[in-house]
């Protein structure tokens, strides 16, 4: 198909809206604009500087994931999982893997189990510190920001020691995970969860009680608990309405159910009680991690099943049977029986889930992500409308949108 | 009687001796400039997708592209000079990259930052442009899935090298 | 999960075709013009009030070809529920969940955009992941997935 000519700026989509009422003026935030997290446009209608209407088009970033899930293995799918929620890559991992090992009858290994929690809430410490960074820096907070980058930069060179990528670690296996903890990792993550706290120490005596922060943030942005189930959200939108669900409570997976922990709530909906509940899940996080990290279980990584588990190597350069494993393993994929699962995990967003449908063969028939940054963006009109033009800068830095996710 | 005869000042024409001081003098101006433009960069960070989180980490502490002048960010295009790419670019955005890149002036340079915007990195599907190089002339590649942020400062010190080798016309196109 | 299951056949025999349950679920296999009313006893009488996700699968070669597969979730019981319904290829419409649930807009669009599933009684049935001009819907299964749509004129590379 020829390409067009160049097409005016606001041809991919078409607006809701394009009739402005007496006196109001429509404009256009995005989809390329420094406090939109990349690629959410925003056409909005204003009188004065309230917004009246909001019109929200994502699918800027539509990569085309679940269409490649078709044409490759389940293995090789671990790198396109991981860029949906870049901010927070092992967690989409897990789940993705957790919901092949679901179709397959897996049961994962305890010491598997137990570096996949920690792991977890390291990658939920590192989504959290971006998403306060960046809507703290765009409030004109420079400072918050310099210090919660430097401590997840902290953390990405940890994370680098550990899978050998500092972003997107691909580090989560179909029955278990790429490797084992190298030596003196244990001792490091202490480290980081004490720099951790120094820094967010900082961050509160910065921001809490900061009479422009709260003006900026407090009643802004505010939705109600049953107007918030109603729209999807879930995750810290949700709590910050003051419904304490998470699923790593509700339905406890991995080393959940065994690790002491809190749910932070909010008691307004608004944009600071966001801010306060991410907070708190960040401390509730490392409270999590130093409890686990020193009775990770013993024992193996990856679970013995010849369906998934690459054979060693020394066997596999010794008998063709192991060969042949290898060699089916990675050409044809794990053979997943027929059928369909969902599995959600609690990601830093709220209810990630993945649907798989298998044929039986090792390429996937359909994979579909529940994203819920998707879902929060079909109801991001509702916190923005009825507010100031400058508040869709706090407003869209607490829902924390990440494009991989929403647009897949 | 001896008529004076107009000289015309044109390059073939001149005596030799002026024609390499005016040479020396471009050269001279050039790097005048090539030196002042490297070091005051503005970038536009056309942001979309996961290189964002390297592009935070190479804008603060520890690694700091202010160090080369390259880290005030301007979000307008009118005010900004080096267009940074951070991400992929679908079919869908790719009107919206066009558009920023043609209302910023010249001198003006793009950076391809990482593997989606250089190449499309591994979303060969209907959905993204396999390199922007597609749509807007890319200075440098910047290669990475996302790169780190030592690949980033390494691509800005070429892009720096580029600049400072580049002739800088300012008042017509020789000078 | 047999605790939903139980309440949930008393409720809705009538309407359903079959309820199975899987792993992760139960799953009910509706006929399509049923939707909006299960949905609706789902949410009010058995509090499954949070919709999670709507999405479709492609059976291509098999009849109806189409399948929605729509998720609720129960913020009070923790259970989660499948709905499953066939659409044929020729006509592949189903009722818009819209009026019950508003995360339903979104995820509507997308699986419009994405299948070419019509939700009837949608409001806002514009492209979402897609953009406007883009002609077919990439995830059937006879979409080659190469098959790119420009929006912008590719530029001569030759340096």
């Amino acid at each position: 198909m020829t390409p067009r000519d160049h097409v005016p700026l606001n041809s991919p989509v078409r607006s809701l809206f394009d009739d402005a009422g007496d006196g109001e003026v429509v404009v256009n935030l995005g989809p390329s604009h420094p406090a939109t997290h990349g690629t959410i446009q925003v056409i909005a209608c204003l009188d004065g500087e309230r917004l009246t209407r909001a019109d929200v088009h994502c699918g800027y970033l539509h990569r085309g994931f679940e269409k490649e899930c078709e044409s490759h293995t389940w293995h090789n799918l671990i790198p396109y999982v991981d860029r949906l929620n870049y901010c927070s890559a092992m967690i989409n991992d897990f789940a993705y893997c957790a919901a092949v090992e679901a179709l397959m009858d897996i049961e994962i290994t305890p010491r598997c189990r137990d570096l996949r929690t920690l792991l977890s809430e390291y990658s939920r410490v590192a989504d959290h510190l971006t998403c306060i960074a960046a809507s703290l820096m765009e409030l004109g907070a420079m400072t918050p920001f310099l210090y919660l980058v430097m401590v997840r930069d902290y953390i990405y060179e940890h994370m680098a020691q550990l899978t050998g990528a500092r972003v997107t670690h691909s580090y989560g296996r179909i029955g278990g995970l790429a490797r084992d903890l190298p030596d003196g990792w244990l001792s490091r993550l202490a480290e980081v969860l004490d720099e951790y706290e120094k820094f967010t120490a900082r961050i509160h005596g910065l921001m809490d009680r900061n009479r422009i922060f709260i003006d900026r943030t407090r009643d802004v942005g505010v939705i109600s608990a049953a107007e918030a189930i109603d729209l999807g959200f879930t995750g810290p939108i949700l709590r910050s309405t003051g419904v304490p669900r998470d699923l790593r409570k509700d339905t406890p997976y991995l080393s959940y159910a065994s690790l002491d922990f809190e749910v932070p709530v909010g008691i307004n909906g608004d944009n600071y009680d966001r801010y306060y509940v991410r907070m708190r899940e960040m401390d509730e996080s490392v409270r999590m991690m130093r409890t686990l990290a020193p009775r990770l279980a013993e024992g193996p990584i990856n679970v013995d099943d010849r369906r998934c588990t690459l054979p060693p190597k020394p066997l596999v350069y010794g008998e063709i049977e192991s060969l042949i494993n290898h060699f089916k393993l990675i050409i044809d994929g794990p053979r997943v029986p027929a059928g369909e699962v969902y599995v959600a995990h609690e990601s830093p967003n709220g209810e990630l889930g993945f649907f798989l449908v298998s044929d039986g063969t090792g390429t996937p028939y359909k994979v579909h992500c529940r994203a819920p940054s998707f879902v929060h963006m079909g109801g991001l009109h509702r916190l923005l409308e009825g507010y100031q033009l400058a508040d869709v800068i706090p407003t869209f830095g607490s829902v924390n949108m990440i494009g991989g996710e929403c647009d897949r | 009687m001896a008529a004076t005869i107009p000289i015309r000042l044109d390059r073939a024409s001149q005596p030799v001796a002026a024609r390499g001081a005016l040479e020396y003098l471009t050269t001279k101006k050039d790097e005048l400039v090539g030196w002042a433009r490297k070091f005051s960069l503005f970038p536009y960070p056309f942001v979309t997708a996961c290189c964002a989180m390297e592009f935070m980490a190479v804008s603060s502490t520890p690694y700091d592209t202010d160090r080369f002048g390259a880290a005030l960010p301007r979000f307008s295009p009118r005010q900004s000079d080096l267009l940074m790419v951070v991400g992929t670019v679908t079919h869908k955005q790719a009107p919206i990259l066009l558009h920023v890149y043609e209302q910023m002036c010249e001198p003006k340079w793009v950076m391809a930052f990482g593997a989606c915007a250089t190449s499309g990195g591994f979303y060969q599907n209907y959905a993204a442009v396999a390199g922007i190089d597609r749509i807007i002339p890319v200075d440098v590649f910047i290669p990475g899935c996302p790169p780190r942020p030592e690949t980033v400062i390494d691509g800005i010190m070429l892009l720096q090298e580029h600049i400072a080798r580049s002739r800088h016309p300012i008042v017509n196109e020789r000078f | 999960m047999d605790r939903i299951a139980d309440r949930v056949r008393e409720a809705l025999t009538d309407r359903v075709a079959s309820i199975e349950s899987a792993r992760d679920a139960l799953v009910l296999r509706i006929a399509p013009t049923a939707l909006v009313d299960i949905a609706t006893r789902l949410r009010d009488d058995l509090a499954f009030d949070l919709l999670v996700d709507i999405t479709a699968i492609d059976w291509i070669g098999q009849a109806p070809r189409f399948e929605t597969v729509h998720q609720f979730y129960s913020t009070r019981y923790f259970d989660r529920v499948r709905v499953k319904a066939r659409l044929p290829e020729q006509d592949p419409t189903i009722d818009s969940l819209v009026p019950l649930y508003g995360s339903a807009r979104f995820m509507e669009r997308e699986c419009r955009d994405m299948y070419g599933i019509v939700f009837a009684g949608h409001p806002d049935p514009r492209p979402i992941l897609l953009y406007e001009g883009f002609v077919g819907h990439p995830l059937r299964r006879d979409y080659p997935k190469d098959r790119e749509q420009p929006l912008v004129r590719y530029r001569d590379r030759t340096p």
